[in-house]
């Protein structure tokens, strides 16, 4: 972690010095005043301010470390890679041998991991940073299987002019299946119930009149 | 995988220092018992569960490779 101490004439001042030699803005340091500072009398015994401002770690660099940590217990050592997506979403991406248990049945594993890793990375700090995890791929494999299903089950509901529900799955997983699916002219999708049980349901835009 | 549920915890809650885990054998499975301090509950459970849940998903995942099964238990 990195740490200055500064000198100044205000606590202000010393702070201004301090963020100016770590390249960081006020919000991303944590400020602590070993010394008031003292006018004095007349100029006499006047005492400078000081502080000590230390470079609050990146809920990304939290996130990491939590990851490297838990991946040391579990003796798996995968190489990971992080990058940032357009849209100020964090992305790391895990590969190596033996990474079949931390993806878990339907991404069940890496969906929990991800979900506590977040917490983690955004335990203390101000503004929420979004952070995905993934496996070899995985996330885009998924993905794939999950549009390949929507256009299954709407071609079911056609068939059958019957509604279905899918299984309980995550955000951003029935994100998927309603996006592939909106543009269909015959058939709707909407969520019910609880997380971590809500599910999509898919069903026809225009019931049959009896 | 005391160490695992341990290390988990202490990365959630406010009060590291106060995190307790304990081990007991059973017959046909490990019982780990996690004990936090009482500010920390909501951290460590969640809303309706859902980081309890999490935490026991990781540890099962965890568990599965040296063919135990593990039960988390949260006092």
């Amino acid at each position: 972690m990195k740490t200055v101490e500064k000198l100044g004439k205000t606590v202000e001042e010393a702070v201004e010095l301090a963020l100016k030699e770590l390249k960081a803005k006020r919000e991303e340091v944590e400020v602590e005043v070993l010394d008031e500072g003292s006018r004095g009398l007349f100029g006499l015994l006047s005492r400078m301010a000081k502080v000590r401002v230390t470079l609050k770690k990146k809920p990304e660099e939290k996130a990491l470390e939590f990851l490297r940590g838990l991946f040391n217990i579990l003796k798996i050592a995968p190489d990971i890679n992080m990058v940032y997506e357009e849209d100020g979403l964090c992305k790391i991406e895990m590969k190596g041998k033996d990474l079949g248990i931390i993806i878990g049945k339907r991404g069940a594993t890496l969906n929990a991991l991800q979900f506590l890793t977040s917490l983690v990375a955004n335990k203390e700090s101000g503004e929420y940073q979004r952070i995905v995890l993934d496996v070899e791929g995985y996330r885009k494999k998924r993905e794939k299987v999950l549009r390949e299903l929507a256009l299954k089950v709407a071609k079911k509901v056609k068939e059958t002019k019957k509604s279905i529900a899918l299984e309980p799955m995550p955000p951003s997983e029935r994100k998927i299946i309603h996006s592939t699916l909106q543009n269909d002219s015959r058939v709707k999708t909407h969520s019910e119930g609880e997380e971590p049980y809500r599910r999509v349901i898919v069903s026809l835009k225009y019931p049959p009149v009896r | 995988m005391t160490e695992l549920v341990e290390y988990i915890a202490k990365a959630l809650v406010d009060h590291p220092e106060e995190v307790t885990v304990n081990r007991v054998e059973g017959e046909q499975s490990v019982i780990i018992e996690l004990k936090v301090h009482p500010d920390d509950m909501g951290k460590i459970i969640g809303k309706q569960g859902r980081i309890a849940k999490a935490i026991r998903t990781v540890v099962k995942a965890a568990a599965a490779k040296e063919g135990k099964r593990v039960i988390v238990e949260i006092l």
